[in-house]
């Protein structure tokens, strides 16, 4: 059933960025890691439209693209530990996550950089008559960047076969939308002044999201052209590292416990055991199923070597 | 090494025409390859690269692009990752640093920070020079920043021949990302070109011409004003050898210091400034590793650290040139009256213009 599948999905994220969070302390995973803790919806619900052969770019906060594409758990957090069954070798961790199996391209941290490669490889798909939709995900400080609105201006005049998703959690690191964004600043109506078609949703409710990404989805697909979705969601912790940080006086009083109060899962499982789509029991064997699995997963994790010492200079080339 | 062509059909080609001929190769051969930039298809073509290239190959192979260097660098970087061989210009090195992020970030990157699963494989035309009052923002050659990064091959052509068969070992051959730096200066100059398929791989200089007494490292143009300063100083019986290096990265080591080895005298000039140039990479490499050979101290030949300035008045004191690697070889050869009794070196009547008397063969 699509729905219990949904709720496994962002229970999965939730209970991976969480393991994460726990375990950061030991210091065993080295890396900067930037959790989704609280915006689940977005990728689950939008990656429940693609097919198979579809491609996903994220960015630095993309552990949740990366899972809902079906990248592999094992080989991201064996990444996140630095190790050589990682998914970039140990050479990316956290910030630069692919499993091109699965059709996740590339994760990289810089902000807006990634936009302009996804269509780059919508691009490549339309000049080889390719059924491919390409998605990119990226944040709200992303749509600050040039980039962004050179990469908006390309994927229309092309009209490529992709769609742009701005998860909006409303920071940049500490920095609110209010010291960034004029209050007039209207994302949808920048991207249909490029020519593509825009929509809105509620980041926290999965449902809402796969409605809004199987309409653009299709609309790619049938060559109508590019769309920008935006999802109004919220980052539980701290930009950076594995913490809350509400201690830190930068989320206005009342925010953090509106949106905590909101949270996808949640929701989404009240949700489905009221309108009888879920029993109690089917979703807890669900949470357990998914614990089990981190659990492996941080098991694989650790036991993996680290990478040879001559890896160090490997890859910088071809040959 | 010089490049073995006697046996090969050649015919007299600009630079220019010599780019656009591999251009030309690459399309015809590789389906994945495509040219990029503004103004690619436009009548004037590139100071004339891709003239007529967009007529023969249709304009998704040869496409114009929206002025927006960075985002188009990153569509390019996300062709090349899916599989495709795109080749983009930008007309002024100045006008590329809009993409510097997605150059160094991602291009430089890709292959290493996915631990070797991808390639980028996607050339990057930068066009540099010198002259006519092009200023501050129109005359640089950033060269030794490019040359800084891992992960990127950094190419500088000096002769037609050179151009052609580095850019068709680029664009068909390399897997990797290629900053691939062309002089207008060196555009309107002419040589023998390879026919048909030629390729000249990374990391070998060339010998532009043996001699025993002092050693000019140079690349791109500074190797036509090391050949002129060369054929002055051969007259008061100074034998210069010129190596021109091809490429900045790889670089060819190794001749380098066999050259040095032979001769214990040095200079190596640059294209750029002085301070943190490539003049100074190439120089320490020297000093590392030929210290024992050297029987005077290795000397640079760079621009001062000064940017450029617009007015020919002024613009002429920023450009080294053939009698500045003169007055410094005489120097290190202690044979200032030996050089002092030529007749003086000529001068071309304008510094802001390329020398016509640059017509090579070289």
């Amino acid at each position: 059933m699509p729905e219990l599948e949904r709720y496994r999905q962002m229970a999965r994220i939730r209970e991976v960025e969480e393991r994460i969070s726990a375990l950061y302390g030991e210091w065993e995973m080295r890396c900067p890691v930037h959790l989704c803790t609280g915006q689940e919806a977005v990728p689950v619900g939008f990656c429940a439209a693609l097919s198979d052969g579809d491609k996903v770019l994220g960015a630095h906060r993309s552990h949740g693209h990366y899972l809902a594409k079906g990248g592999d758990l094992n080989k991201m957090l064996a990444e996140l530990y630095g190790k050589a069954d990682g998914c970039s070798a140990g050479k990316g961790g956290s910030m630069h996550l692919v499993d091109l199996e699965a059709g996740f391209i590339a994760a990289t941290p810089v902000i807006g950089s990634t936009i302009a490669i996804a269509v780059g490889v919508a691009f490549a798909a339309l000049m080889r008559g390719e059924d491919t939709v390409t998605v990119n995900f990226f944040g709200d400080a992303a749509t600050e960047e040039g980039i962004f609105s050179e990469s908006l201006a390309f994927a229309a005049l092309k009209r490529l076969p992709m769609v742009f998703v701005c998860e909006n959690n409303l920071y940049s690191c500490f920095s609110p939308l209010e010291v960034r964004q004029a209050p007039e600043r209207d994302l949808l109506a920048i991207a249909r002044a490029n020519g593509i078609a825009a929509a809105s949703g509620n980041g926290n409710d999965v449902d809402d999201v796969h409605r809004l990404a199987v309409e653009a989805v299709a609309r790619a697909r049938r060559g109508g052209g590019p769309t920008l979705l935006e999802f109004a969601t919220y980052r539980w912790r701290e930009h950076c590292g594995p913490n809350a940080d509400t201690d830190i006086p930068y989320r206005p009083p009342g925010e953090y416990e509106h949106w905590t109060g909101r949270d996808p899962v949640t929701a989404y499982r009240r949700r489905l055991l009221a309108g009888d789509h879920a029993t109690e029991e089917a979703l807890a064997a669900i949470d357990a199923g998914v614990v089990a699995e981190v659990d492996d997963a941080v098991r694989f994790a650790r036991q993996s070597p680290f990478p040879a010492p001559e890896e160090f200079a490997t890859d910088v080339h071809a040959g | 090494m010089s490049t073995p062509v006697s046996w090969i059909a050649t015919k007299q080609l600009t630079y220019a025409q010599a780019i656009r001929d591999a251009h030309a190769i690459a399309l015809e051969r590789d389906p994945s390859v495509y040219l990029m930039g503004l103004g690619s298809p436009d009548p004037k073509g590139v100071f004339g690269t891709t003239v007529g290239l967009a007529e023969q190959f249709g304009a998704q192979r040869v496409q114009d692009m929206p002025t927006a260097e960075s985002g188009m660098t990153g569509v390019a970087i996300g062709t090349a990752i899916s599989g495709m061989r795109p080749v983009m210009s930008h007309i002024r090195v100045e006008f590329a640093l809009l993409a510097v992020e997605q150059i160094v970030n991602q291009a430089a990157k890709w292959r290493y920070m996915f631990g070797g699963q991808m390639q980028c494989p996607l050339v990057i035309r930068l066009l540099v020079g010198r002259g006519w009052g092009q200023g501050p923002q129109h005359s640089q050659n950033l060269d030794a920043w490019f040359a800084h990064m891992p992960g990127l091959n950094v190419v500088a052509p000096t002769t037609p021949a050179d151009a052609k068969g580095l850019l068709v070992h680029a664009i068909l051959e390399d897997d990797d990302p290629v900053v691939f730096i062309e002089h207008r200066w060196l555009h309107g100059i002419k040589g023998d070109v390879p026919e048909g398929y030629h390729s000249v791989p990374f990391g070998q200089a060339r010998i532009a011409r043996v001699g025993g007494d002092l050693t000019v490292v140079a690349s791109s143009y500074m190797t036509l004003e090391a050949l002129r300063a060369a054929e002055h100083l051969a007259q008061a019986g100074i034998d210069v050898e010129v190596i021109d290096l091809r490429t900045l990265r790889p670089l060819d080591t190794e001749t380098i210091l066999a050259s040095v080895a032979r001769t214990g005298r040095v200079i190596v000039t640059d294209n750029s400034w002085r301070t943190g140039g490539f003049a100074g990479e190439v120089t320490s490499t020297i000093a590392e590793h030929a210290f024992g050979s050297l029987v005077a101290a290795p000397r640079r030949l760079a621009m001062p650290d000064v940017p450029v300035p617009t007015s020919p008045a002024l613009a002429r004191f920023a450009y080294p040139r053939a009698r500045d690697i003169v007055a410094l070889a005489a120097d290190m050869l202690d044979a200032g009256e030996r050089v002092a009794a030529l007749q003086a070196l000529p001068e071309p009547a304008h510094l802001d213009q390329p020398d016509p008397s640059f017509v090579g063969p070289f």
